[in-house]
């Protein structure tokens, strides 16, 4: 399908007819009867409610969830709009926290107030944005992915080594150590100390930055970016000015991510140079795929999933639910033909107490170990295998197996399909008993790199994105 | 002079390897243009087989088989090991994504980077490995060459480099395969019009850079020791300098930048700063990317409509 020469209302509107086919449809047209302004406005309503359902930790998650939020739309300028594929973005973000930290700490003794300090450090963020996008008039895609990545890992040595670079008489990063004690924000004589303020103060941004950005994605620049996304050359023909396009993205881009540093400097009382490693950039864009390149309401959704990811994994009784849930949702959507969905389930079940009866008979009692003190962890007790002194080495290579069996699902068909699937699921929730649960922070790493790969594979556009088309 | 010997074995030593990972990059490079992220984890998982190898034959200390069988097992299992991986990389994350826009490869790349980064964090832990290679292979006393002596286990590595490097030049231009990936990495559509199967070149041209990789990954902790879950990621990115350097797309370039890096990190660590070593050989990827981004043996490609 082609976007050449058809009106854009047209073309959206073919696009929208093919979203409303599948199994997101009912979804989709739910949310696309409401107008903007009002999806907007219930968002903010349940949001504003929030702190108030929680507790005092649950806002902290809050205050995540919102940072995440607004980093990823930051991005989404970058990625989603322009089209250009930054893997530096996090070192703006770390530049704008360290910069406010430095001017607002004992570090140095320093203490600017905020009104000075804020708009000081996003400038200077902008100019770093402004200096990275240099290399991308000439060099695209991969050759800028490793360029920016360059950046990131540059940024990262030297905060980290500081106080060794030839000519440096102050330490002005603390090295490894980071800046401990950074004030909050205060503005007009009001202390954002709380949490409680600090969500309110990011949902205020997050808000602003929505409607900015919605009106910049109208706009002619935000047209321009789009077309510079898909097809820099002929945009180029069209007297599109490529190169300050690019070069506003990565400013806009990193300007977000250099505020978002400021809030993030404050909120935590410190900065560190493990908040800004890859690691974080992988989350940011895990955010992004998820929710959908280019679409301000998936970009929030996609940053509220993945930022309440690791809370829920951390508890390990909600978590197993989720994993359970999760696998019924995978046989469903798999399998889709009922028949196979119970014969599945059924072998399951034998397939469990069969490896459990033959590993019992060839060792004795003493393998087993204690389940895991959850609800469904102790359902599944007298049925999987849980292991006591062997659990490491035995859910080793019932990982690597489990990961062998899931290719093998994917590349067959049929009623091998659903063969295959008896022992992957059988593997997956013995790792699962045995390892992942106890290890969240993997278990996280695994996800959000699993959720890139199946998502590109899977559905590109992400949740709510729009589908792109390249022309070549 | 002794010093500055010592540190061109080093550099050739460390070259010889960045150079094996660097040709991976390459190779995949030349036929699918796209630059293969996970090709550092895939080195990763080739060390740490060659280390299972070892450690079930009864570690450096106590083994049960002749210390040349060690080694060539050391190799084959992580020859096998990177290039299944390699293998199921294309297969899985990379092949549906053949006909996808130009980004979507790549966030496929870092994602399963980012996943098998994960997996080698659940399956052998944080801790780092050694494989103590000077139990391994207690000679001293390598060659004499010149005022020093150079460690046997480094003549090994330098001499497996050169001749897996000599065999895959020879196996590109004259083999019938390495004909076809030629073809391929020329010009795709035209080669699949001559009857070559596209298919089957970049599945070859995977297995083939994945299983010099883990080569390199054996190499590098038989001769500088330690390896851990993170050890591709900055390989990685040398090594791709390397390519980068070389001439990305361009097998002997690969050889050249790999060589030029490790000559460049070696020097760098004994005669400025061992701190920003990698501050100083990214430095020179970002002057070498933006000055002459075909590098030193690759042709400009030019954009076609």
């Amino acid at each position: 399908m082609s976007h050449i020469g058809v009106d854009r209302w047209v073309a959206e509107s073919e696009d929208r007819e093919e979203q409303y086919s599948g199994w997101t449809a009912p979804a989709r047209r739910l949310i696309d009867k409401v107008p903007s302004g009002w999806r907007l406005g219930v968002f903010l309503g349940v949001v504003a409610l929030y702190p108030f359902l929680v507790k005092p930790a649950g806002v902290r998650i809050g205050i995540t969830v919102l940072l995440l939020a607004l980093l990823a739309l930051g991005l989404n300028v970058v990625v989603g709009w322009a089209g250009l594929l930054d893997l530096g973005y996090v070192a703006f973000y770390g530049f704008g926290a360290y910069f406010y930290a430095i001017v607002s700490s004992d570090q140095i003794g320093l203490h600017w107030p905020t009104w000075v300090a804020i708009p000081v450090v996003v400038a200077a963020t902008a100019v770093l944005g402004a200096l990275l996008s240099l290399p991308s008039r000439r060099l695209v895609g991969d050759y800028l992915a490793i360029m920016t990545l360059f950046f990131t890992q540059v940024f990262v040595e030297i905060v980290v080594n500081f106080e060794r670079l030839p000519g440096v008489e102050t330490d002005l990063t603390g090295g490894p150590n980071g800046i401990p004690g950074v004030a909050p924000w205060v503005l007009f004589g009001f202390e954002f100390n709380t949490f409680n303020r600090n969500f309110y103060l990011l949902l205020f941004l997050l808000v602003l930055l929505i409607v900015g950005l919605r009106n910049i994605d109208d706009s002619r620049t935000g047209r321009a970016w789009r077309a510079l996304r898909e097809d820099t050359l002929a945009a180029e023909h069209m007297t599109t000015p490529v190169n300050r396009l690019k070069m506003l993205a990565f400013v806009v881009g990193a300007a977000i991510a250099g505020l978002t540093g400021t809030i993030f400097a404050s909120v935590q009382v410190g900065v560190f140079p493990n908040n800004f490693l890859l690691t974080f950039l992988i989350t940011i864009y895990a955010a992004l795929i998820l929710g959908g390149l280019g679409s301000i309401p998936g970009v929030v959704l996609g940053a509220i999933a993945v930022a309440f990811t690791p809370e829920i994994l951390r508890n390990p009784g909600v978590a197993g639910w989720l994993f359970y849930l999760g696998l019924v949702v995978l046989l469903v959507v798999v399998l889709k033909r009922w028949v196979r969905i119970v014969s599945v389930l059924a072998g399951l079940v034998a397939f469990g107490y069969l490896v459990r009866g033959l590993a019992l008979s060839i060792w004795d009692q003493s393998i087993l170990g204690t389940a895991n003190d959850t609800f469904v962890s102790r359902m599944v007790d007298g049925w999987v295998l849980v292991l006591g002194d062997h659990q490491n080495i035995v859910s080793n290579y019932a990982f690597v197996l489990a990961v062998a069996f899931l290719l093998g699902v994917i590349a067959t068909k049929g009623w091998w399909k659903a063969a295959l699937l008896i022992p992957t699921v059988y593997l997956g929730i013995l790792v699962w008993e045995n390892k992942l649960a106890l290890q969240p922070s993997v278990t996280r790493q695994l996800l959000f790199g699993g959720v890139l790969v199946v998502m590109m594979a899977v559905r590109p556009q992400g949740i709510l994105g729009t589908r792109r088309v390249e022309i070549t | 002079m002794e010093f500055f010997l010592q540190q061109t074995v080093n550099g050739l030593t460390l070259g010889s390897v960045y150079a094996l990972v660097a040709l991976g990059y390459s190779m995949v490079y030349g036929v699918l243009k796209f630059l293969n992220f996970a090709h550092g984890e895939v080195y990763m998982f080739g060390a740490f087989a060659g280390y299972g190898v070892l450690t079930v034959l009864g570690g450096p200390s106590a083994l049960m088989v002749p210390v040349w069988l060690a080694l060539a097992l050391m190799f084959v299992g992580a020859v096998a090991v990177s290039s299944a991986i390699g293998v199921a990389l294309e297969r899985f994350a990379y092949r549906p994504l053949r006909k996808a826009t130009r980004l979507a490869p790549l966030i496929s790349a870092i994602g399963a980077s980012f996943f098998l980064q994960a997996a080698a964090l659940l399956l052998f832990t944080a801790n780092s490995r050694s494989f103590d290679a000077p139990t391994l292979i207690p000679i001293q006393t390598g060659m004499p060459l010149g005022p020093i002596n150079v460690w046997a286990i480094r003549i090994l590595v330098i001499v497996t480099a050169l001749v897996l490097m000599i065999l895959l030049t020879w196996w590109v231009r004259s083999s019938r395969v390495g004909k076809a990936v030629r073809a391929v990495s020329f010009d795709t559509e035209a080669a699949a019009m001559m009857g070559v199967d596209v298919d089957r070149v970049i599945v070859v041209t995977f297995l083939i850079g994945s299983a010099l990789a883990g080569v390199g990954g054996v190499m590098v902790g038989l001769v500088f020791g330690r390896i851990f879950h993170l050890m591709g990621f900055i390989a990685g990115l040398k090594a791709f300098t390397a390519a980068v350097v070389g001439g990305i797309g361009s097998i002997p370039g690969a050889m050249l930048g790999g060589l030029l890096i490790g000559f460049a990190e070696s020097y760098t660590t004994a005669y400025i700063s061992s701190t920003f070593q990698n501050l100083i050989v990214f430095g020179l990827l970002i002057i070498f990317l933006l000055l002459r981004p075909s590098g030193i043996l690759g042709r400009p490609e030019l954009v076609k409509v």
